[in-house]
């Protein structure tokens, strides 16, 4: 698998899980997690630094950037102006002009605001941002995403934080035959079975946050998911065999008494 | 206090000198520049500036970092 390296915008990612930074228990979990899921691409919020609580720890003393590509996110935004907003301020605070945007249109699905996206999208592009755009599993706007100039698109698998799992896998599997940019299956993910089926119908990378952070042992579960998405890749680069609807005997028939 | 200016910090009211710069601010909350934004009226500042930005009274000032975060 060395020779299989996924290249986004001329960087070059070892691992083809990318794994979120939310909901563990503490710093030691979040860094533990990360490091049995061998992801080297994480992501992160940009929030407001806690001014009367400076006892604080800081997740980047845990999660060395040297280390890991930091992936910063606009997760929380419902507007254009937010998104774009955030992406700067990600960008100030000094980690890259990599950045998940996000553009969302509804508090209770969370699903994208794909209008909203596009949008943000242009504006950030010719502010020379590395944009990572999560979308719907809409091929229509997955083409537009990449005409605008992003590097990969970021197709849902169901909704944020759900554990649905791939609830539309064809939609998903036109957007990885149409789409020319590599695809990171995001969001939505709930065991590893999700993940190594999105790897199977030829994702370039799968992004998880809650499938690992919520799972009961989330170590544990980092290291299935590291496996599931490694496993998934073999089996899409192998090829699979057709399915038939009656049985062909693997034993030979000649010999028999 | 002398010479003292009110400025809103993250939405918080907040005490400094008349002739304090963001990095004097910065620097008496104890936030290491490094990995920190700052937004000051809306303007996200360039870090090499942070010396030279002196802050007047009712300026708001947005200090941010990175946490944990997956999707929200």
């Amino acid at each position: 698998m060395t020779d299989d390296r996924l290249i986004i915008a001329g960087r070059e990612f070892k691992s083809r899980l990318w794994v979120g930074t939310g909901k563990y228990k503490d710093f030691t979990e979040t860094k533990k997690a990360i490091e049995v899921s061998g992801a080297d691409v994480v992501t992160v919020a940009v929030r407001r630094v806690n001014i009367t609580d400076r006892s604080k720890e800081n997740l980047l003393d845990y999660i060395d950037p040297k280390k890991y590509t930091i992936l910063p996110n606009t997760a929380g935004c419902y507007t254009v102006e937010d998104a774009v907003r955030y992406s700067r301020l990600a960008r100030a605070a000094g980690v890259s002009d990599l950045v998940k945007l996000e553009v969302l249109g509804d508090e209770r699905t969370l699903f994208p605001d794909t209008a909203g996206l596009i949008e943000a999208a242009k504006i950030l592009v010719k502010e020379g941002f590395i944009v990572l755009p999560y979308t719907n599993d809409d091929p229509i706007v997955a083409q537009k995403l990449v005409d605008i100039g992003c590097p990969a698109v970021m197709p849902l698998a169901a909704p944020i934080g759900s554990g649905l799992g791939i609830r539309n896998p064809y939609n998903l599997k036109i957007i990885m035959e149409m789409i020319k940019v590599p695809i990171i299956v995001d969001a939505g993910v709930g065991t590893a079975s999700d993940a190594a089926f999105a790897m199977e119908l030829g994702a370039d990378a799968v992004l998880m946050n809650t499938a690992i952070a919520g799972a009961q042992d989330p170590i544990a579960m980092a290291e299935a998911m590291n496996y599931a998405v490694q496993a998934g890749r073999l089996a899409y680069k192998a090829g699979r065999i057709p399915r038939k609807l009656y049985a062909t005997a693997s034993s030979p028939i000649e010999g028999m008494l | 206090m002398q010479n003292a200016i009110q400025i809103h910090v993250n939405g918080q009211v907040q005490t400094c000198r008349c002739d304090a710069t963001v990095a004097d601010l910065l620097q008496d909350l104890e936030i290491r520049t490094e990995r920190v934004a700052v937004e000051l009226n809306l303007e996200i500042l360039d870090r090499a500036t942070f010396g030279q930005r002196q802050l007047k009274e009712g300026d708001r000032v947005e200090i941010l970092s990175f946490i944990g975060g997956g999707s929200l």
